[in-house]
This record gives C-alpha cells, structure tokens and sequence, in this order.
C-alpha cells in the first residue's frame, strides 16, 4: 500500500543548521498494516510522516501509496490518498467553521470542489450518526464553531474527518500527545475501533512505549533519520519495554539518552 | 446643522458605494486573513476603467463589467506574486498598488484626472441624479441610494450563495487553516489567486461607481481606501456583530458599516468646520485605535484563555 524506497531529506543545506533528517529511510507496507513508530527527538519520526504526507519533496528516492508514484506531488494533491492527524490540536480542524462544515470539506477530500451546496440535508443526518459514536456530545453541537471545543474535541473530529472518506494511508503524528491521559486514552481507542473497522494501513508516531507495542501489528524505531528496529508479526507481540530498550541499544551501539522515550 | 442633514443623502449614498469596496476587503482581511493592499490601485483602476469606456460610448453596465475583469486581473498579478513567486502577501500587494499607478495613468490617457459629463452620458448613478431627485425632477428609481443599494443586495446574495458551494466553502477554510485545507486536498495557492480576484474586482466595481457618482476619475481617489475599508468592517463587526451572525448578514453590517462611517465623517466636517484635508489622518487614528482596542483588552484585561480556544478566530 505505501512503498517509500531510499528517501534522503537534508534541511537546511550549506548551513550552520544542516540537518540531514532522513538519512537513506526504506519501508513497506501491506495493506491493513498498523505501524507505531517510535524514537527519540529528532530521530526523524515527523519528518518521515511529512515527507510521505507532502509537506515538502524529499531530496531523493522514491514515494508510492496504493501503486501511485507521489514522489512529486504536492500535498493538495497526495491529500486524495492520505488521511493525516496532527499532534497540535489547533491544525487538523477550521476553527471558524462550524463542525459540520469542517466534516463536508474532509468529505470531499481529494475531489474537485464544485459550485454545488458545500453541504447536503442528508450529510447532516450522516454526521450527526457518526459523531454520536464518538460519544461527546458533539451530535447536538453540528452548528457549533470548532474553535469552540476542547482539545481532545477537535483531535476526535479531526480523526473522524481523516477516516470519513477511507484513506489509502492514515497517517498519526503523536495525535494523542497534547491531550491529558484520559481524553488521550479515549482518543487512541477511537482510533483502534476505526482502524480496525475500515481495515486501515496506518503509521501511528508515539511517544510512548508501551502504547507502541500495544497498538497494531508492527513496531519500528528510529534513529538519527534510520529506521533502527522493525519488529513485526509474534516477535511484536511478546515485546517488552526492556527488549525494545534492548533492541535499540544494540542498533544505535548507545545507551538510550532520550528520557522521553522511557515513559509509560 | 441644517448643512449636515441636507449632505445626510449624499453621505450615505458615497458610504453604500464605498461599501462595495468594503465587502471585497472584508473578503481578504477576514476569511482569507490577508491584509491586501492592491485595493488602493485597483479602486482607481476600476474607476478609470468605468470612466473612460463610458467616455467611448460603451453602456455603462458593460463598463462596470469590465471594470469587474480589469480588477479581478490585478487581485490575480498579487496572488501570483504571493503564491508563486513566495513574496510575502502584504509585500506583493503594495508592488501591484506601485504598479497600477503608471498602469491607472495610463489608462486615463496619461492624465491625473478624467471628468466625465453627467449630460452627456447615461450613468448609473450620480450626484446629479441625486440632486435632481431631491428638486422633484426624477424618480426614487434612479436615486443613488436606491440603485447602488440594490447592486449591493445582489452581491450579498451572490456571495452568500459562492462562499456556501464547495468551492467558496474550501476558500474559508484556506483563510481559516491553511495546512488543514492542504490536508483535506484543498490547492490553498489558487484559492489564494481566487479569493484576491474576488475581492478586488469588488473592489474595482465599487471604485467605477464612485468615479460615475462623482463624475470624474482621479489617480488619488483609492488613496487610502483599505484604511476606509478596515474601517467600514470593524465599525459594521462592533455595532452589528452581536445581532449579525449569518454570513449575509454579516456582508449587510459591512455595508452599513461604510454608511455609518461616511455619515460620521460629514458629522465631523459639517459641525466642527475641520479642513478637510486632515480627514485622512482622522481616518487612520480611528482605525488603528479599533485595531488595537482588541489587542490591548487581550494583554491586559485576558481571562485566562481556555485551551483550544479560538485563537485564530
């Protein structure tokens, strides 16, 4: 479904900040795989997500989603394939714009935007069920501006709003990390429900460990813009947070410095 | 007193006409979070365009027609120059406005000031036309107020109906949230190019009006214009805003906003007897205290903001 071949991306070339990010990265993935993605600060987990995304064109090697050459397409573009969720809360969703209005502009995502109604009679009774499995309330609110709600609010939309059209890819950057544990929680387990429901091939960044290894069907690890450790199929499963600490250890051949990587 | 009642009409027939113009920035300044500074070439290019097409015999809706295209073009040079060239937007608005005043000259035939006879030509409005009302020598048909208030009515409407398609509906969201557009396959630059044409082909309509109303078109009338359009937004958003909250609406408390500015303007000039000439620098002390006024009560009168919050808003 994602085939990404030996991508390189060097921020700030020529500079004092010269930053090579992503440093020869190759990955697959089958349809329906769930990937978690985890390392340290500046491994380049982000990075990778945005160069799949679109969010600039890597420098070389080559991107591909469902059999489609995206190397160099720009975002608008990739959108069509892509479901994205953000870690600021602030980006996924238009905070001017009513919650229902921000739903039919995902619902269209990756078509052209015509002169008819941006929305429809019959969208509002379909948001309106969808909404209500989220269960916050929002069901009642489809007129509300999203600048309004909450934070684990606006992520919950956005997630929705990133699957309502099914996404070749979806693709989470540390969705759940500006929320407080329990809305973090809830949201995670929407994600899982919807994830599992539609069959999505996911990369999921997180900063935690253990959620890492909870969460889907293979786990990989970066480091310095490499990926360091790919675990997947029954090995994912019996992992611990002692062997993936392990695992890394052995493939950066250093001890892990990264204190937010040992959390949960 | 009796002078300020007796310029009441005309004062709210320059503020509908300005008014136009204000609702073409209201569409930059407030959902496409632009502040576009083209508008003070393309008001005069849109009034230099009207005038001199109706001077060679064209009918005047044709010339505002044109006038429309001719505007449409410059807010297009300015969201090329912004999206495809990286120029910041305000940056690119202000070499557009540069620009236009050679291209304005121009096109007035390489003089400052075009007058066109009110005798001589059928115009759509005019002060003329105005007066004569008043004397009992036209119908309320043809009064300024009346014609450029209806105009006014159908571009509300219109907008209303284009920022409820799809399309009108992914340019909010452009202004609203660029990399949540991008992410919903949104192409924000040429909703960038869209909107700016939008919004001054407005802008221009608005400057042929009030060349026609006036009767005359001069390479200084734009002059200053988005400090007259902020103005005519944020006076309609402060009286309005709390009893306006339908996009229609909110477009009519524009309008109304450009009225009560123009009205509030002759106020000041019938009464105090204050030169006119220092009216530009009343105009912007007024608007920058409007602008500030909300950024001083968030720094030191904030309520703790709530997270997630509207900050954007």
């Amino acid at each position: 479904m994602l085939e990404i071949k030996n991508i390189f991306k060097t921020f700030n070339p020529g500079t004092v900040n010269q930053k090579t990010a992503l440093n020869g990265v190759s990955l697959t993935l089958n349809e329906g795989d769930f990937v978690t993605v985890i390392g340290g600060n500046g491994a380049g987990k982000s990075t990778l997500l945005n160069a799949v995304a679109g969010t600039w064109l890597v420098d070389s090697g080559s991107i591909s989603i469902g059999g489609v050459d995206v190397t160099h397409l720009p975002e608008h573009k990739r959108a069509k394939f892509i479901g994205r969720v953000f870690q600021d809360p602030m980006l996924g969703t238009a905070a001017t714009m009513q919650i229902e209005e921000n739903l039919a502009l995902a619902q269209r995502r990756g078509k052209p935007r015509t002169l008819h109604a941006g929305i429809t009679a019959g969208e509002r009774e379909q948001y309106k069920e969808l909404l209500k499995t989220l269960g916050l309330g929002l069901e009642e609110r489809l007129t509300a501006r999203v600048g309004l709600l909450s934070g684990g609010q606006r992520q919950a939309l956005t997630l929705l709003m990133a699957t309502l059209q099914k996404p070749k890819l979806l693709l989470l950057d540390e969705h759940t990390a500006a929320l407080d544990p329990k809305t973090a929680a809830k949201v995670l387990e929407a994600t899982q429900t919807i994830v599992s429901r539609d069959n999505l091939t996911t990369l999921m960044i997180t900063h935690n460990m253990r959620d890492a290894i909870t969460y889907g069907n293979r786990l990989i690890m970066m480091y310095e813009g490499k990926i360091a450790v790919d675990v997947s199929g029954e090995d994912k499963k019996n992992l611990t947070v002692e062997d993936l600490m392990q695992m890394f250890e052995k493939a950066a051949g250093a001890a892990l410095a990264n204190d937010r990587l040992l959390l949960g | 007193m009796n002078s300020f009642i007796n310029a009441l009409p005309g004062a709210a027939a320059q503020g509908l006409i300005w008014g136009v113009m204000a609702i073409g920035l209201y569409i930059t300044y407030r959902l496409l979070n632009i502040s576009d500074l083209t508008v003070d070439g393309s008001f005069c290019t849109g009034g230099a365009v009207g005038v001199m097409l109706i001077m060679n015999g064209w009918n005047v809706w044709f010339a505002l027609l044109a006038a429309i295209l001719v505007g449409m073009l410059t807010g297009m040079v300015t969201g090329l120059l912004h999206t495809s060239c990286g120029i910041p937007a305000i940056l690119s608005g202000i070499l557009t406005q540069l620009g236009l005043w050679s291209v304005n000259l121009a096109i007035m035939g390489m003089k400052a000031n075009q007058s066109i006879n009110v005798n001589k030509y059928k115009l759509l409005v005019s002060l003329r036309y105005l007066q004569d009302f008043n004397k009992g020598k036209r119908t309320f048909l043809e009064h300024p107020i009346f014609v450029v208030g209806m105009i006014t009515l159908a571009l509300i409407a219109v907008l209303y109906w284009f920022f409820g398609t799809e399309l009108g509906s992914s340019l909010r969201a452009t202004g609203s949230n660029p990399s949540m557009a991008r992410a919903q396959g949104i192409n924000t630059n040429r909703n960038i190019v869209l909107g700016l044409m939008v919004s001054n082909g407005l802008v221009a309509l608005s400057g042929a009006l009030l060349a026609q109303y006036q009767s005359f078109a001069d390479i200084n009338m734009g002059r200053g214009a988005i400090v007259i359009g902020l103005a005519a937004v944020i006076i309609g958003e402060v009286i309005f805003g709390k009893l306006f909250r339908n996009f229609a609406f909110k477009l009519l408390g524009v309008s109304l906003g450009a009225i009560i500015y123009y009205v509030v303007i002759q106020a000041v000039v019938s009464l105090s007897g204050i030169n006119s000439n220092y009216l530009k620098l009343l105009s912007a002390i007024i608007v920058g205290l409007f602008l500030a006024v909300p950024y001083w009560k968030g720094k030191y009168f904030a309520k703790a903001a709530r997270k997630g919050g509207s900050a954007h808003a």
